[in-house]
């Protein structure tokens, strides 16, 4: 008998080579998502890291400690609940960040000046 | 915009390079597929703790156990990285571990076989933990953001689990006769499941590979296995042990090693849940979080009760 396989992917294994069936049940779970923001060392900027669930801040700023910090990766955790970040709409990022893209004059390279003043 | 224009930004990022981010348009098989892989990847990690976990309070000496049980800690981690960037697609945590607990979604295979003695720690360190960096270094370059974030963080930190495995099998390779048999022993049972967690042939692969045009991999299984074999076939000359396939052979023309069949109904059994693990090991999870239940709860009354205080002593 031949077999067609499907090529899978780790851990990806297809619906129906699986053995099991059992339909979930509901349950409900109270731990809202927090991101996290790392400094990673004493005069550089906290930078998002990942997220995590956790029940208070406290645990998060916990549970962030051993997820994100296990190899001395931070000196100061910021958490945030993640529904408190209001971000930009990739689907209006080019009328948002358009009207920047031909002011090439903001940048240094712009202005062509005679070697003698090559440092400036 | 119309659905096709969405597609063509879309598709436009792909052939550039460019990642693909949560808030992103996406065609609704590229969301599912990525969340299936991932969720499975974190399943795998989160699994892939029982196996070990099975020998830390048994690890030879103090040391041992103190690496053991960083090791273990950072799969955990891994899991909780996978499981968040998995979230941003839009499915919640408790679906996926429901899901890995009625045995819809599934999780790596290998973590069906059981640790016999402590050489196996040292073997799946190596072989396993191996196999799975070859896949998870393609994967720093996956095309969904989250996930590719994700893998160079874990990438990591796996290299350390495959050095502390290689070296304890080199320790034990240098032992007592008994010692060195062990080590011999768990290569033997361990190398053919490592191969097979690259997955079928690339011949025996019927649709065509949506995976690959997505670039959510970037590698054929084949290749992966390939590249493996070759790394292990001069690794294990250092530890003067054997691999057990009589078929191994380096082949100056291909530049690779030639290998043997591996026993692909195994592999099929194993998936299909009749590995010799496959129960223990969905008990057990289903077991932790059952127990656990109560401390969840309790977090939540908590952090519902010091919001609640908050509020009273600011009226």
């Amino acid at each position: 008998m031949k077999t067609y396989l499907r090529k899978f992917y780790y851990g990806d294994i297809p619906d129906d080579k699986s053995g099991g069936n059992i339909v979930s049940k509901e349950t409900k779970s109270d731990w809202p998502l927090w991101e996290i923001f790392i400094r990673s060392k004493q005069g550089l900027d906290h930078k998002h890291v990942g997220s995590l669930h956790a029940a208070d801040a406290k645990m998060a700023i916990e549970n962030a400690r051993d997820v994100y910090t296990r190899r001395m990766e931070g000196v100061s955790i910021w958490v945030v609940e993640s529904k408190y970040i209001h971000a930009t709409n990739p689907d209006e990022a080019g009328e948002l960040f358009e009207p920047a893209a031909d002011k090439i004059y903001r940048h240094p390279t712009f202005y062509q000046l005679p070697d003698e003043v090559d440092k400036m | 915009m119309p659905v096709p224009e969405f597609e063509k930004i879309f598709r436009d990022k792909i052939d550039n390079e460019v990642k693909i981010e949560p808030k992103d348009w996406m065609p609704d098989a590229y969301r599912k597929t990525n969340i299936r892989q991932i969720s499975q990847h974190a399943h795998s990690e989160i699994v892939g703790m029982l196996p070990e976990g099975n020998w830390i309070s048994r690890a030879p000496s103090l040391k041992r156990k103190a690496i053991l049980l960083a090791k273990v800690q950072d799969e955990a981690g891994h899991g909780l990285y996978l499981y968040s960037a998995a979230e941003t697609l839009g499915m919640s945590r408790e679906e996926m571990i429901n899901d890995l607990h009625s045995g819809k979604a599934k999780y790596s295979s290998i973590f069906n076989y059981p640790t016999l003695t402590w050489a196996d720690i040292g073997a799946i360190g190596w072989l396993v933990d191996g196999a799975a960096i070859m896949n998870q270094v393609m994967l720093t370059r996956t095309s969904y953001g989250p996930y590719a974030r994700a893998m160079v963080r874990i990438c990591k930190e796996e290299s350390f689990h495959q050095r502390q495995g290689f070296e304890i099998l080199l320790v034990l390779s240098k032992g007592t006769i008994e010692q060195k048999e062990m080590c011999q022993d768990a290569i033997n049972r361990w190398w053919w499941p490592s191969l097979m967690m690259f997955g079928p042939k690339d011949a025996e692969s019927t649709n065509s590979d949506q995976s690959m045009k997505w670039k959510i991999k970037r590698k054929t299984n084949d290749e992966l296995r390939q590249n493996f074999i070759d790394m292990i076939a001069e690794q294990i000359k250092v530890l003067g042990m054997k691999l057990p396939d009589d078929k191994l052979k380096w082949n100056e023309q291909k530049r690779h090693y030639d290998f043997g069949e591996i026993d692909w109904n195994e592999f099929w059994n194993v998936i299909k849940g009749n590995g010799p693990c496959n129960k223990q090991r969905l008990d057990a999870r289903r077991k932790a979080w059952e127990d656990g239940e109560w401390v969840r709860e309790a977090a939540a009354a908590h952090a519902k009760k010091m919001v609640e205080r908050e509020k009273q002593q600011a009226a």
